[in-house]
């Protein structure tokens, strides 16, 4: 036997093959109760025996080796091509137990390109739930292979699993005789001429989609299409009957293995078909809806307050504790206003996402997520989206970067690329932070709406709102520009509900949760610095002038005044406050002052950043008295010096926010939308429309409320 | 010609033939093949999307999809 055996996993998506990839590995690979969670593979080891580790390949869900969308284009690359680096030595295909044939079509499919195959039964407890029970012996006897019922989820059955996997490995068997539909041989041999040797199934593969495989140059699949022309070869037709055929045998091997109570005419009611009757209902199903998410940004509002209040009072407590017992040096003040500022402007924003996090994957970890995508499919298409747009931009308010790779279920090149180009105008965990401090500064805090609702709340709400209002008309306005007539399609399963577990969800939070600060931590972090020695030094001697001019223009001042009036000229002063000014003139008509243009210009590439630069500048600024440690209080008591008036004014509260939800400032997302759509246009016309529109809408806005 | 668009919630069909080729691969991979039943379960709001009972579980498809599988 090899030492490292590669094993894939292979089955329908939401089978279950990422749960059971976890349950094997140990690692936390994502999952979620919809169709089209996995979209890239992804490897970890499983012990076979002592001695033996196997390699587990996790692979997007397929329905069959033709593959209808690009995340599918994946898996199909490695099977049609045994010189594949990631070419499995064995499979296991994980079948949903409740929908037996369906995945066993995938199965025959996969034996019969000569791969040694297992077949893992897993959602045994949901076919239980609708009456089905499988005789797994009789099953693998009919299909001549080994069958293991597992549990994915809970990671049961995962020895018998071992068991059936090695006595595969030994035999090396491929029951492989004949194919379930007809072909000419002599187009077989010409293949395996031209092309290389090969088994049969895998030279009508290439045949019939050798125009997606990557392993093809052009000059071969010109090959491919000559031979398609000779002997008068419809690949569409092929498969067609090749489906029929499989689903012929198949069904006299499932209804001999499988037992429904009662029959068919009267299924048992499930929770899943009660529960759609409202989700899915034409009136509540929206209300349903649109209830969750209000309640969802309520909670992330209110519920959050109370652990951040801790954090917060914690952190400046810190600092202040640090000021007073360390002696005072540079050093110490780079520690306490650039690093402690910077860090904890984020640090105090974990709850808030917390709650956005677990709200998301509750969202997806029940099969809620296929239901929305089901009652807004109409809706999104009229602006040149599709219901699986949903997925990417819910997803989106967590983070751009994944949720432009969720796209990829999305079949149709047209709907995904508009999909990619919207979701990063919703409003992601990063401008969380940005919109509850000027929520803060700007909406009273008691005030309610209805006398239930709080302002704040409903505030944030109506910037999500925003973010995905103009997500669609930017959606509306590619789809007429685009003009493209290719056809997109919505055929997909709505998976029954499953409760979420609890560990599983806690895990998943405590990951993101920890991805969020540690991502946004280490460019918190180095750009503080930065920003600190920026702002704590200037060109030539201009830190002794500021000083020396603050000290002959106020000849009275002494003490706490004298010394905040000094620290203020200094920022000014600074190279970090020279480029500010430099940045003001452009800014101005947006209510901006050349301390927002610092902040503006550290959040340009990681809009995270801009909360941390506010704390930093505002803390070297001077002002600092027991009352203002917190970054919102000091930019509470920061006064217009034009009008007099407190600086953070309904008009330049809401001009910022409004920037900060449509500006592009985010290199991960730049990149990523490079990545999937293979080209340097698209990110580009993100920044620049982005920039654009964020700048126009900050103007109007200011100039509205001004 | 009847097809599964034209059903009621709760109605029953049995899939006949399709009419359109393209989409029929990806109807038939799904489960919808000639000869079995399908039953109506959801319609979307405003009519579009529908979902349907098909081998034993619920697949859902847009209208225009539905218009293709002839059923009888
Ligand atoms: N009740 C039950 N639920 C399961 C079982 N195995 C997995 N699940 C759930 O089924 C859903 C789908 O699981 P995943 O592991 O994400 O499925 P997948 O095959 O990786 O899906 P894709 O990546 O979309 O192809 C998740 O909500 C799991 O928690 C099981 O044996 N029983
Ligand atoms: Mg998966």
């Amino acid at each position: 036997m090899k030492k490292s055996p590669k094993i894939a996993l292979i089955g329908n998506p939401n089978a279950g093959k990422s749960s059971l990839f976890n349950s094997l590995t140990g690692l936390r690979q994502k999952t979620g109760n919809f169709p089209g969670v996995t979209m890239d593979k992804l490897i970890g080891k499983w012990n076979l025996e002592t001695g033996t580790e196997a390699e587990i390949l996790d692979l997007p869900g397929i329905y069959s080796i033709y593959p209808k969308s690009v995340d599918e284009q994946v898996v199909i690359n490695i099977l049609a091509n045994p010189q594949h680096p990631d070419y499995p030595d064995m499979a296991i295909v994980v079948a949903d137990a409740s929908n037996l044939k369906r995945n066993l079509l995938l199965f025959s499919q996969v034996r019969d390109l000569g791969i040694p195959t297992v077949l893992a039964l897993n959602m045994i407890d949901v076919a239980e739930n609708s009456g089905i029970v499988i005789n797994s012996f009789k099953l693998a006897k009919e299909l001549n292979v080994e069958v293991a019922e597992v549990n994915a989820k809970k990671g049961i059955g995962l020895n018998g699993l071992r068991l059936a996997v090695n006595k595969t490995l030994e035999q090396r068997f491929n029951s492989n005789d004949s194919l379930p539909v007809e072909y000419s041989p002599e187009l077989i041999d010409e293949i395996k001429e031209q092309y290389g040797d090969t088994d049969d199934y895998h030279a009508l593969l290439w045949l019939s989609e050798h125009d997606n495989l990557k392993q093809f140059n052009t000059e071969q699949r010109v090959g491919f299409d000559k031979l398609q022309e000779k002997y008068g070869w419809n690949s569409q037709k092929f498969q067609a009957q090749e489906t029929v055929s499989r689903y012929a045998v198949l069904n006299e091997i499932v209804d001999g293995c499988l037992h429904q109570i009662p029959v068919e005419d009267e299924p048992v009611k499930t929770w899943t078909d009660r529960l759609d009757k409202v989700f899915l209902h034409q009136f509540w199903g929206y209300f349903v809806f649109l209830g969750i998410l209000f309640v969802m940004f309520q909670a992330v509002f209110t519920w959050a307050a109370y652990p951040q209040d801790l954090i917060d009072n914690g952190v400046a407590w810190l600092n202040q504790y640090l000021k007073d017992t360390l002696p005072e040096s540079q050093l110490v003040n780079l520690l306490t206003d650039g690093l402690i500022a910077g860090i904890g402007g984020v640090v105090v924003f974990v709850p808030q996402i917390v709650f956005l996090f677990l709200f998301i994957s509750l969202l997806e970890e029940t099969g809620y997520m296929s239901r929305v995508m089901f009652i807004m499919d109409k809706l999104m298409r009229r602006f040149g989206l599709n219901g699986k747009s949903v997925v990417p931009l819910i997803s989106g308010v967590a983070c751009a970067v994944p949720a432009i790779m969720s796209t990829r279920s999305i079949g149709s090149w047209k709907d995904r690329l508009i999909t990619i180009m919207v979701t990063p105008l919703m409003s992601c965990s990063a401008r969380l932070p940005i919109y509850t401090v000027l929520i803060a500064l700007v909406v009273p805090e008691k005030s309610t709406l209805f006398g239930i609702f709080s302002l704040q709340g409903v505030a944030l709400f109506g910037l999500y709102l925003l973010g995905f209002g103009m997500a669609i008309l930017s959606a509306w306005i590619l789809k007429v520009l685009l003009k493209a007539k290719e056809r997109s399609y919505f055929i997909m399963e709505l998976p029954s509900y499953k409760g979420p577990r609890f560990k599983h969800i806690m895990i998943s939070l405590l990951n993101s949760t920890k991805a969020f600060v540690f991502e946004a931590g280490k460019i918190i972090v180095a750009i503080s610095i930065v920003l600190w020695v920026m702002a704590s030094y200037g060109p030539g001697n201009a830190m002794q002038e500021a000083e020396q001019k603050v000290k002959t223009e106020n000849p009275t001042l002494t003490g706490a005044d004298l010394e905040n009036k000094i620290a203020a000229q200094k920022l000014e002063s600074s190279y970090a406050g020279h480029f500010g000014k430099v940045l003001e003139p452009a800014i101005k008509p947006l209510g901006y002052d050349w301390k927002i243009g610092i902040a503006l210009l550290t959040s340009f590439a990681a809009r995270e950043v801009f909360v941390g630069t506010m704390s930093t500048i505002y803390s070297l600024g001077g002002e600092v008295d027991d009352e203002n440690t917190t970054v919102m209080n000091r930019m509470r008591a920061e006064i217009n010096p034009e009008t007099g008036k407190p600086m953070y004014d309904a008009a330049l509260g809401f001009s910022l926010m409004i920037f900060y939800a449509f500006a592009m400032q985010c290199m991960s997302t730049l990149a990523t939308t490079y990545r999937e759509t293979k080209s340097w246009r698209y990110p580009a016309i993100q920044l620049v429309y982005m920039t654009t529109l964020a700048y126009l809408s900050a103007f109007i806005v200011y100039q509205l409320l001004k | 010609m009847r097809t599964v668009a034209d059903l009621k919630i709760g109605e029953k069909g049995v899939i006949v033939s399709f009419s359109d080729e393209l989409l029929s691969l990806k109807l038939l991979e799904m489960g919808c093949l000639p000869g079995t039943q399908v039953t109506m379960t959801h319609i979307a709001p405003f009519g579009d999307p529908i979902a349907v009972k098909v081998s034993g579980y619920v697949l859902s498809m847009r209208k225009d999809e539905a218009s293709t599988i002839v059923v009888a």
